[in-house]
């Protein structure tokens, strides 16, 4: 059932919806495993550069999206430090595709889930980790068995708000992608665009009913996780 | 044998242990609450890293601050049961009980779970279980993880006494049969008895006397009186034993 024919939208809305999808998942997908190494680090690490490292982590949060596209325009655009070489080495061009709106979408994301997967490092007992140690569980064994499932709900909230973050994320994708329909055009951008055209009212409140839709699902099936993995309540 | 040199100070609190002692039969470690003995056994499991000094088990340098050696806590063979079970609340019973089995023997898994009662409770989380469950849970998990000293922090507290009686008789039975030290933390004088041939009294993060049971593998009520004296002479008069004049060596 494709979103055209299941949900009565146009062609443009359902590329922009499936666009949408696409790019979020996959922005919390890449973003997954760094989160967690980051957001570990900072709650269990002291190292030289750790309020470094939380400042660099925390700024897409108090930018302006804006200002965070523009930096990623600097920075990955085809004459960019980076974007250069990734140009020139593996032929990736992020600037004005589908995957640079799935980095504009994982940096501002990034912040929510480093803090729920920091604080989620913070708040597990470390008593359990001693334990499995002293049962013989090496460093790495104590991390995949113990620490990782015992974070998961922070996990997955953090996951929720990063897929929440970067299905409404629209102004480092307008300035690094740019808003082109069914490459960089998003949920937000589309509907920035129908409120433009004179007669989409109709266009904009369906865009605007599946965002909410969005955001209400990805609630909901956080706190369906989060209740599913609270084991150690109290009898 | 286990040899300590232990100092390391805490936030108003400082933990300074010379000591050197057998661990046959069984040693008991008492002394009134904040006299260091979680702190102790906190060391020797490596939670805990010392400032300055040196813990030899048997032939096995554990620690050595001079010659910087810090054995991490998966490989001291050292286990350790705490009061508050610490059980793995993503994990079933079954799960829990074998973490640390590196080779799962059946006969031990079978007995314990008989000895503890632990059949019912198999498949069940940590979180439907009582407090008495936990932490016969927890014993039975660190004994089938078989390590070469098992430090044991007031583990029964959470039994009920029937209980109690017979979790002391199955860990004196395997202290014997699966060679595995033993230190006991426990306020019960009774209990101290059962499983420790010496004691280890502390005060004030030292330690202040080691009385040896004059009835090794003899009458149990001899052993009582014993360690009931040297407990109650330790709590009476802490300033005098503690303020000797720096670290005093003593020898069981």
């Amino acid at each position: 059932m494709s979103f055209e024919t299941g949900f009565g939208l146009s062609p443009f809305e359902a590329r922009a919806l499936a666009l949408t999808l696409q790019t979020s998942t996959l922005a919390v997908a890449c973003s997954l495993p760094v989160a967690v190494v980051v957001g570990w680090l900072l709650a269990r690490r002291s190292f030289v550069g750790h309020g470094l490292l939380n400042a660099i982590v925390h700024l897409p949060l108090v930018l302006p999206p804006v200002v965070v596209g523009y930096l990623l325009l600097v920075l990955l655009g085809r004459n960019g430090p980076l974007g250069s070489i990734l140009e020139e080495w593996w032929g990736v061009r992020l600037v004005f595709s589908t995957s640079g709106v799935v980095v504009a979408c994982a940096v501002v994301g990034f912040p929510l889930f480093v803090r729920a997967v920091r604080h989620a490092a913070e708040a597990t007992d470390r008593r359990l980790e001693k334990v499995a140690q002293s049962l013989g569980a090496s460093d790495a064994r104590v991390f995949l068995t113990i620490t990782l499932p015992l974070m998961a709900p922070g996990v997955l909230a953090g996951a929720t708000l990063a897929f929440a973050r970067a299905v409404g994320e629209f102004g480092a994708t307008i300035t690094f992608a740019a808003n082109i329909p069914g490459v960089t055009q998003t949920l937000p951008l589309a509907l920035y665009t129908v409120v433009q055209s004179p007669g989409g009212e109709a266009a904009a409140a369906r865009l605007c009913a599946f965002s909410i839709l969005l955001a209400g699902a990805a609630l909901a099936l956080s706190e369906w996780l989060a209740r599913r993995t609270r084991l150690d309540a109290p009898r | 044998m286990i040899e300590i040199r232990a100092h390391k100070a805490l936030d108003g609190f400082t933990l300074d242990v010379d000591v050197a002692v057998p661990l046959a039969g069984g040693l008991g470690l008492v002394g009134p609450s904040g006299s260091g003995k979680s702190t102790l056994l906190a060391c020797i499991a490596g939670h805990t890293a010392l400032d300055a000094g040196r813990i030899i088990l048997g032939d096995r340098v554990l620690f050595d601050a001079v010659a910087r050696i810090d054995t991490p806590p998966a490989r001291r063979g050292v286990g350790i049961v705490f009061q508050d079970s610490l059980l793995f609340p993503h994990l079933r019973v079954r799960a829990n009980l074998l973490y640390g089995a590196r080779r799962p023997e059946p006969w031990l898994f079978e007995r314990l779970v008989e000895a503890l009662a632990l059949e019912p409770l198999l498949d069940r989380r940590p979180a439907s279980l009582s407090g008495g469950e936990r932490q016969r849970v927890a014993l039975g998990r660190a004994l089938l993880a078989r390590p070469r000293l098992l430090l044991l922090d007031e583990p029964l507290a959470s039994l009920d006494r029937a209980r109690a009686e017979v979790v002391l008789r199955l860990l004196a039975d395997l202290r014997d049969e699966l060679a595995m030290d033993m230190i006991y933390v426990s306020h019960a004088p009774a209990e101290i008895a059962q499983l420790a041939s010496r004691v280890l009294v502390l005060d004030a993060g030292r330690v202040v006397e080691i009385r040896t049971s004059p009835t090794v593998g003899g009458r149990r009520e001899g052993a009582f009186r014993a360690v009931r004296e040297s407990t109650t002479s330790a709590i009476a008069r802490p300033q005098h034993r503690s303020r000797g004049g720096g670290r005093r060596r003593a020898w069981a």
